[in-house]
């Protein structure tokens, strides 16, 4: 029952919510919470479940969002064939590189995936007859059947709803023998293998199915924006990823769609502070992983569990 | 005494009338989205110190219309998402006039579809030839473009008969830019790029590539697009290879700092550069000479720092919205958009701005002074 209530009361926010939102910006900032949280919800089946960490998962976001640009505009795709084939490439791609890469542990895994988000931020940079370079390219608006997301509310409407399929796609794995057996791996990999779980096997799937969620993130950003540059998959976007997921709480599906929140908001909250943003900002999760180590989630569920 | 007194009362009174005036009205909103963090922050950082100083200085000269400007800036980092954000913010939460920023061309490219739907005046302060090809409605620039840059160098080249030249390009965005443009424009001028080479902006040595355009057969001069340390690698590898062909660098080595790095082989050494960066050496009688200077001058006095071209190119932008603001005596966005395009003789440090509906940056080859190292410093060819 608890695995619905969370989503209940999710959906509920997320219908609820416009009735706040003034303006075109206070959409876009919901819609870009929908899409991080979405793209967190899958990293934290990586980081926050199997206990495997990425630096690079900008590089499948930005994959994906280059997939969409390309496709659509220079062969003339429709989006949503271009956007499934992105997903279905970054899967292949992830696969490929999964296993070699998450043979190794700790600081070697994190310099590892470093390094392949940089190889493609690279390649988005270099490759500008496709890309266009650090100048970036247009994408056009998405359209299915048709009917084309022209506007924000429309975007809210399909970011909120593609969210709580991620949630429910996300709480089917972690619930699965697939999440226990990764939560194995999290607690000791070794105990894990001993117990008869093929922990490669398992490591690499994950890794795929959250590459495969940046992916998707990546190509509806780039539609929505209309605009998009290799920056998207730059280093500092995979870090602000993984804080998202640490903030909020790993191995906590609902911490990942906080800690979306929180560090799609900070900033436009912070903005008012003119050149000591970076300071709160970097305040502010310093106070968070020196008092809530766990991420706020799970450390509020702890209290609460506690006093009851 | 008692005359500077009153002459003092007389300054207070004025400027307490001035201010009741500013005050019954409500300011001029000037948003701008800048890149003061991030890879992008040499653009942003001066392009926001200037903005600020000189909102200061036209609001303490009595505002524009009897009104205050107030400056509402936001950073995006570099990252052209976060630029798209901002743009929508200032449109609708703090309902601004008129947007003057945009420090790269990818957040510049990120909000024009914001700013052509919202239907507000849009001054950006980026490079690349697509922001105002095909000409945008609402969307106008301030800086000169990397294919001015090739434009005034092969303008050079032709006068001395040059007809073949070598070109080596940085790997980086603006060696891209430069060496896409240059190939565009080569035809338009009668030049054949005979040799087309490139180079990673941190190698410590280019002699391959220099040795490999030497020997093209006919080649006559070598024009080098980089920026940074790169080119005086470059120059300094020509040096020691005793290549004696003319030798043209980009905009984009327009800094002191290469000359000292390049030493005795920037000798000779031409490139186009934007007057501000010459403003003692060009004569009195230059039309951009009193701006330029006047610009260093204050930035220098404020922020002991030295100025650079994007700083400039945040002046002209602020200076172009207030010029178009006065003629339309309003902050009515058509009527403001339309004051814009029908900017003429605006002299900026960029250069004489002369906009029309179809060109929405209104510079010409003349913003570029081509310049040659002789003895160690820039001087200014014909």
């Amino acid at each position: 029952m608890d695995r619905f209530r969370g989503l209940a009361v999710l959906a509920l926010i997320i219908v609820v919510l416009p009735l706040a939102l003034r303006n075109s910006y206070h959409y876009d900032v919901a819609i870009r919470i929908g899409m991080n949280a979405t793209m967190v919800v899958g990293l934290n089946l990586l980081i926050g479940y199997a206990g495997q960490i990425s630096l690079g998962h900008a590089g499948f976001f930005g994959l994906g969002a280059y997939a969409s640009a390309i496709l659509t505009s220079r062969y003339g795709w429709p989006p949503i064939a271009a956007m499934i084939s992105g997903m279905a490439a970054v899967g292949v791609i992830a696969f490929v590189v999964a296993r070699p890469i998450l043979r190794l542990r700790g600081h070697y895994l994190a310099m590892a995936t470093l390094g392949l988000g940089i190889i493609i931020y690279m390649v988005l940079v270099n490759e500008s007859g496709w890309t266009g370079g650090n100048d970036g390219m247009n994408v056009k608006a998405f359209s299915i059947f048709g009917f084309s997301l022209a506007n924000e509310r429309a975007w809210y409407w399909v970011t909120g709803a593609v969210l709580l399929v991620a949630i429910v796609l996300a709480r089917n794995i972690v619930d699965s023998p697939v999440g226990r057996a990764l939560r194995a791996v999290h607690g000791s990999e070794t105990a894990a293998q001993v117990a008869g779980i093929d922990t490669a096997r398992y490591k690499v799937r994950v890794f795929v199915v959250s590459a495969v969620f940046a992916s998707a993130v990546g190509s509806m950003m780039a539609h929505y924006v209309g605009f998009i540059t290799p920056q998207v998959s730059s280093f500092f976007h995979s870090i602000e990823l993984v804080t998202m997921v640490v903030v909020g709480g790993m191995a906590s599906t609902y911490g990942a769609v906080l800690g979306a929140a929180i560090l799609t908001m900070l900033p436009q909250l912070l903005s008012r502070f003119e050149g000591y943003e970076m300071i709160v900002f970097g305040l502010i999760l310093m106070l968070t992983v020196i008092f809530l180590p766990r991420g706020l989630v799970p450390t509020i569920a702890a209290r609460l569990r506690k006093s009851d | 005494m008692f005359r500077s007194m009153l002459r003092t009362t007389g300054f207070a009174l004025a400027a307490l009338a001035l201010s009741a005036g500013a005050q019954a009205q409500a300011p001029i909103k000037i948003g701008s989205v800048l890149s003061v963090t991030g890879p992008a922050a040499f653009l942003g950082d001066p392009e926001k110190k200037t903005l600020d100083l000189y909102v200061e200085k036209i609001n303490a000269a009595g505002g524009v219309l009897g009104r205050r400007l107030e400056l509402y800036t936001y950073d995006d980092g570099t990252s052209a998402g976060k630029a798209n954000t901002f743009v929508k913010r200032l449109i609708e939460e703090d309902k601004v006039d008129i947007l003057v920023g945009g420090t790269t061309t990818g957040s510049t490219m990120a909000m024009v579809p914001v700013v052509e739907k919202a239907q507000i005046p849009f001054i950006s302060l980026a490079g690349a030839v697509v922001i105002i090809e095909p000409v945008k409605k609402w969307v106008f620039k301030t800086p000169h473009t990397d294919r001015m840059a090739a434009e005034k160098a092969f303008e050079d080249m032709k006068k001395r008969g040059i007809t073949r030249v070598g070109l080596l390009a940085e790997n980086s965005g603006f060696g891209q830019s430069g060496k896409k443009e240059t190939l565009a424009v080569a035809g338009k001028y009668g030049m054949q790029i005979v040799a087309n080479e490139s180079y990673g902006p941190k190698d410590a040595d280019v002699t391959t590539q220099l040795t490999k355009i030497k020997n093209t057969a006919g080649v006559q001069a070598i024009l080098v697009f980089g920026f940074g340390q790169g080119p005086a690698v470059v120059t300094k590898n020509m040096g020691q290879l005793g290549i004696t062909l003319p030798h043209y660098e980009s905009h984009g080595v327009a800094s002191e700092q290469y000359i000292k790095l390049s030493g005795r082989a920037a000798e000779g050494v031409r490139l186009p550069a934007a007057a501000l960066l010459v403003a003692d050496a060009l004569p009195k009688n230059d039309p951009q000479k009193p701006v330029v200077v006047g610009y260093e001058k204050a930035y220098k006095a404020r922020y002991k720092q030295e100025v650079s071209t994007f700083g400039g190119h945040a002046y002209d932008g602020l200076m172009i919205a207030v010029g178009a603001i006065k003629r339309a005596k309003s902050t009515d966005k058509a009527k403001v958009r339309d004051a814009i395009e029908r900017t003429k003789g605006f002299i900026g440090t960029g250069g004489v701005v002369n906009m029309s509906p179809t060109d929405h940056m209104g510079l010409d080859l003349s913003a570029f002074r081509m310049l040659e190292i002789r003895n160690g410093t820039w001087t200014l060819v014909n």
